[in-house]
């Protein structure tokens, strides 16, 4: 497993300076996807084949020239399965990303792009096979680093600017965090930044709380957790669409990664570490998804969903944890297992919608939806696609989406039914509140798919076209596997269930995760005959009739225009509605006046209400009082030259004052 | 099997009449004769013989909602245990499955709705999918109490478990679950108090404006389907009404064609002696089942803590 993860990462690297040094731009993007598809083909298959053989975990030591730590690299299950999901991922965005930045030949340094791409893909790998935390945070940091200049890939817009900046600022926060967690956990070990000896220790419970809420800091900001999540509905739209792909479908997923880690460097979990997961997953899937219900823009809807489902992975470990704790490896497994393969879905129809987004930017030159339409008579294939990775995102059956929610579902009921008192509620609160994301999420894209691809162009004057072949191609394999691991989730869960047993720390347990999907499949299976037969019996019966085309039925009106199909903002506005006071929605309003009205507009525009009520006060709250230290502030070198007297002057004196005076 | 074969027959053949039995008690109520019964059985047969308009906006979304929604709706009777006696087989979690395959069947209604380009179609869904996703989480806390009381995760466990016993020892739990999903079957399926289905505004109607353009065998298939649909609540509400009996098969088959007999007779009573609520009053209603249905669940938890 190590040399296979090493090899990926210097073919990732290798083909990153491949894309640097290749003289023609557009051979360079092609060269060097191979390489990264080649190297992402390569992951998969030996992380899968690790997984499926459950070889035994390895670790690797050398030396380097730094001061502290060492490198320390190792793998097992857990590190195999996020090396799965990176590679599955990363390889069809990298090569979706190949079709994506050929437009950009002619202005760009598309080659920097791309070995940029490959570095954050490299630094991925790094960040799971890490075991020492001074090489994490240098493989976590170039893996921030990195995305941020391809963030920043437009910088003449200054929205794309902005963006990468409050993508920096919020990682380099998290980071912070991290340092003071691996600061905190380095004096518990004994002055070791192992791993292995990180995990070694006991804490006291004191210490454990705090360690857990850095950890939570620091890998929720990468996760985009509520309320951490404020970098990320900007920094997604602002990346091109191969590395918000990357960008949503993994590298967040490595917060989740971060902290599974850091949680078996605390000691034996509690149960208010699994509540407080749970709630916060709770939040951020609900805020999410309403925020998502709110926008107009397509990648910025797509965005905050992230947040939704990254809401879900939470809620199953939050599960995973209470089941730990309170000795129900069932239940602790049944979390764990469906928050590890959510972690794969979500990696795998995000990264499908995001770039069926993409080739929707490149065909209409916009992402507005309230200027789209009807494009899935022009773009058929990203069309069907954008449908699949809709489907498996609301969580709706046969596709991947389904399987995890349910594994989490699963959870919940077993944790409503078996366990009492305030865990038992928390379950059952679990169970109501995936319920109503469950329902919000289908209200939202059935607005973004029929908003966007369905009725009649609200812009007649674009022709768009569909997408290359090397951008529709991924997008269909990423289509195929939602598809896949839907109809046989038993063959997937053969993957997940060494890793969710790892988590889990019980492998006594009776429950055969395989055994406990495969009903799903003759589900699916019967629904798909159902509507087969039930098309072939239309197609009977319409063969002896007349099938006519005529206009769609405008209630006897005889001009309609595709000006007045219904906007996304109006079909988002009633199912809002009832949840107006979680949002921060801003209505600018001109209403018609006198008896020939000349003009009028309504337009509706929504914020993040943690951002707008919650975290922009604080940070000016902050500002002002930090701002009275300017009241010693003048600006002369004469002033700071005394500041600086008083100051040895004081230490002086403190110093004197400790050595006991002998004369 | 045989059992199985003929709950399956019932899920297939019996549904339409339904509507029929609904518009009977409503005429009853107006002092009017009303339809034969099997006036739905003769319309599904006649618009399966008509010929067929598209609108030319429409793509392949639009001809698969029908198909979607009339599938997923037999597959989730197909889920669910039908005759009143078999609480047997089906597997943990099915609970979830029935919820969802109804979901995908809406999914598919409502992405047809927008196929046709037109606003009031846009409206109709947009407002289901508003109705829908406050009635869904009233319907899983509603399943939670039950799922709970039964200290199960499959329907059949769950049903299983409501004996005469159960329903004197915790009656007012169980009739608060009951009175959710009544709620729930009246907005899935869109009767009065939520919405009529015997509008004839477009701008009122919430479910029937959202297949304005489908006929011929796709009005065919929308109204069987949305018929299976009330069967298959209508046995939902009947289980968790009904204490789990002793029987045989049959008979549990014939208690199950009384009770969606009984159910449609309800539903007709309903809407004859209420009026319908003014849309912004549905999302409170739902909303009030769901609160209604999470009283219930604090009252289960605190007593099987005890």
């Amino acid at each position: 497993m190590i040399p296979l993860a090493l090899a990926v990462i210097g073919l990732l690297l290798f083909s990153g300076l491949l894309a640097l040094a290749w003289p023609a731009r557009r051979m360079a993007l092609r060269v060097s996807a191979t390489g990264m598809g080649g190297a992402c083909l390569l992951g998969l298959i030996g992380s899968a084949q690790s997984l499926i053989s459950g070889t035994a975990p390895e670790s690797l030591r050398a030396a380097w020239s730094l001061p502290i730590g060492e490198l320390h690299v190792g793998s097992d299950a857990l590190t195999a399965y996020f090396l799965l999901c990176i590679s599955a991922v990363s390889g069809l965005a990298a090569w979706y990303g190949a079709g994506y930045l050929r437009a950009y030949t002619d202005r760009r340094a598309t080659g920097v792009t791309q070995a940029l791409f490959a570095l954050l893909l490299a630094s991925m790998v790094g960040v799971v096979i890490a075991r020492d935390a001074v090489l994490f945070l240098v493989c976590w940091e170039v893996m921030t680093i990195a995305s941020f200049f391809l963030v920043t890939f437009e910088d003449e817009r200054s929205e794309v600017r902005r963006a990468g900046w409050v993508y920096l600022i919020a990682s380099h926060v998290g980071v912070t965090a991290l340092f003071v967690l691996f600061g905190v956990l380095y004096r518990h070990a004994g002055g070791s930044f192992d791993f292995a000896r990180l995990a070694g220790h006991g804490m006291q419970p004191g210490a454990a709380t705090a360690c857990f809420l850095l950890a939570f800091v620091g890998f929720g900001t990468k996760a985009g957790l509520w309320p951490l999540h404020l970098w990320l509905p900007d920094a997604h739209p602002a990346a091109p669409s191969h590395v918000s792909a990357v960008m949503s479908g993994v590298m967040i997923k490595l917060g989740i990664y971060g902290l599974l880690r850091a949680l078996a460097f605390l000691g034996p979990p509690t149960l208010w570490q699994g509540e407080f997961l749970l709630g916060i997953g709770i939040i951020s899937a609900l805020l999410g998804v309403l925020n998502a219900l709110a926008q107009h823009d397509l990648k910025r809807l797509l965005a905050y969903h992230s947040v939704e489902n990254m809401g879900i992975i939470t809620i199953g470990l939050g599960l995973g944890l209470i089941g730990q704790v309170r000795g129900n490896p069932t239940l602790a497994l049944l979390g764990y297992s469906g928050a590890l393969l959510h972690v794969l879905n979500h990696g795998l129809f995000k990264s499908l919608l995001f770039e069926a987004a993409g080739s929707i930017h490149h065909a209409t030159g916009t992402r507005e939806m309230s200027l789209l339409g009807g494009l899935a008579r022009a773009m058929p294939v990203t069309a069907l696609c954008f449908l699949a990775g809709a489907i498996a995102i609301c969580g709706l059956p046969p596709l991947n989406g389904f399987v995890s929610e349910w594994l989490v579902y699963l959870g919940a009921f077993r944790g409503a039914t078996e366990l009492g008192g305030g865990a038992a509620a928390a379950s059952v609160a679990v169970i109501a509140m995936l319920a109503l994301v469950g329902g919000l999420a289908v209200a939202c894209f059935v607005k973004a798919y029929g908003v966007v691809f369905l009725g009649e162009p609200r812009r007649p004057a674009v022709a768009p076209h569909d997408a290359s072949w090397s951008m529709r191609l991924p997008m269909a394999l990423g289509a195929l596997a939602c598809v896949g691991i839907g109809l046989w989730p038993a063959g997937i869960l053969a993957l997940v269930s060494r890793p969710a047993t790892l988590l889990a720390g019980a492998p006594g347990t009776s429950l055969d995760l395989p055994a406990t999907v495969a009903p799903l499949t003759s589900v699916a299976v019967s629904v798909a005959a159902l509507v087969v037969v039930l098309a072939l019996v239309r197609v009977a019966l319409l063969r002896r009739r007349e099938v006519r085309s005529a206009a769609t039925w405008a209630c006897g009106y005889e001009a309609p225009s595709p000006r007045m199909q219904y906007t996304a903002a109006s079909f988002a506005a009633p199912v809002l509605e009832p949840f107006a006071a979680l949002l921060y929605g801003k209505r600018h309003e001109e209403r018609p006046a006198g008896c020939f009205p000349e003009r009028a507009s309504h337009e509706v525009h929504h914020g993040d209400a943690a951002g707008e009520r919650v975290l922009v006060p604080l940070v000016l709250g902050i500002a002002r009082w930090l701002g009275r230290s300017r009241a010693i502030q003048h600006g002369r070198l004469q002033l700071y030259l005394v500041y600086i007297l008083i100051t040895l002057i004081a230490l002086m004196a403190w110093q004197l004052s400790r050595t006991p005076w002998r004369p | 099997m045989n059992g199985n074969a003929l709950d399956l027959a019932i899920l297939v053949l019996v549904p339409p009449l339904l509507p029929a039995v609904i518009a009977r008690t409503k005429a009853f109520f107006a002092g009017r004769r009303g339809q034969p019964l099997l006036q739905p059985y003769r319309d599904i047969l006649r618009l399966l013989r008509k010929d067929a308009v598209y609108s030319r906006t429409t793509t392949w979304v639009f001809r698969a909602g029908p198909l979607v929604s009339c599938a997923t709706a037999l597959a989730a009777g197909a889920v669910l245990p039908l005759s009143a006696s078999r609480h047997a087989g089906g597997f943990s979690g099915d609970i979830v499955v029935f919820a969802y395959l109804l979901g995908l069947g809406r999914f598919f209604t409502m992405a047809a709705a927008l196929d046709t380009g037109s606003s009031f179609e846009g409206m109709g869904a947009s407002r289901e999918a508003a109705f829908s996703s406050l009635a869904e989480p009233a319907l899983f806390v509603a399943l939670a109490i039950l799922a709970i009381n039964a200290r199960a995760l499959s329907f059949a466990g769950t049903f299983g478990a409501l004996t005469w016993s159960m329903w004197g020892w915790n009656a007012p739990v169980l009739l608060v679950a009951c009175l959710a999903i009544g709620v729930v079957l009246l907005a899935e399926n869109a009767r009065i108090p939520i919405d009529d289905p015997n509008t004839h505004l477009e701008l009122t109607m919430v479910h029937e404006v959202m297949v304005l353009d489908h006929g011929s065998v796709d009005l065919a298939l929308v109204q069987y389907g949305s018929a299976v649909r009330l069967f298959v609540f209508g046995a939902l509400f009947l289980h968790t009404v009904l204490p789990h009996l002793e029987v045989s098969h049959s008979t549990g088959a014939a208690i199950l064609l009384a009770g969606e007999l009984a159910v449609a007779v309800m539903v007709g009573v309903v809407e004859s002696v209420m009026a319908r609520l003014r849309l912004p009053r549905v999302p409170q209603v739902l909303a009030g089942a769901g609160l209604l249905a999470a009283i219930g669940l604090i009252i289960q938890l605190a007593r099987s803590a005890r």
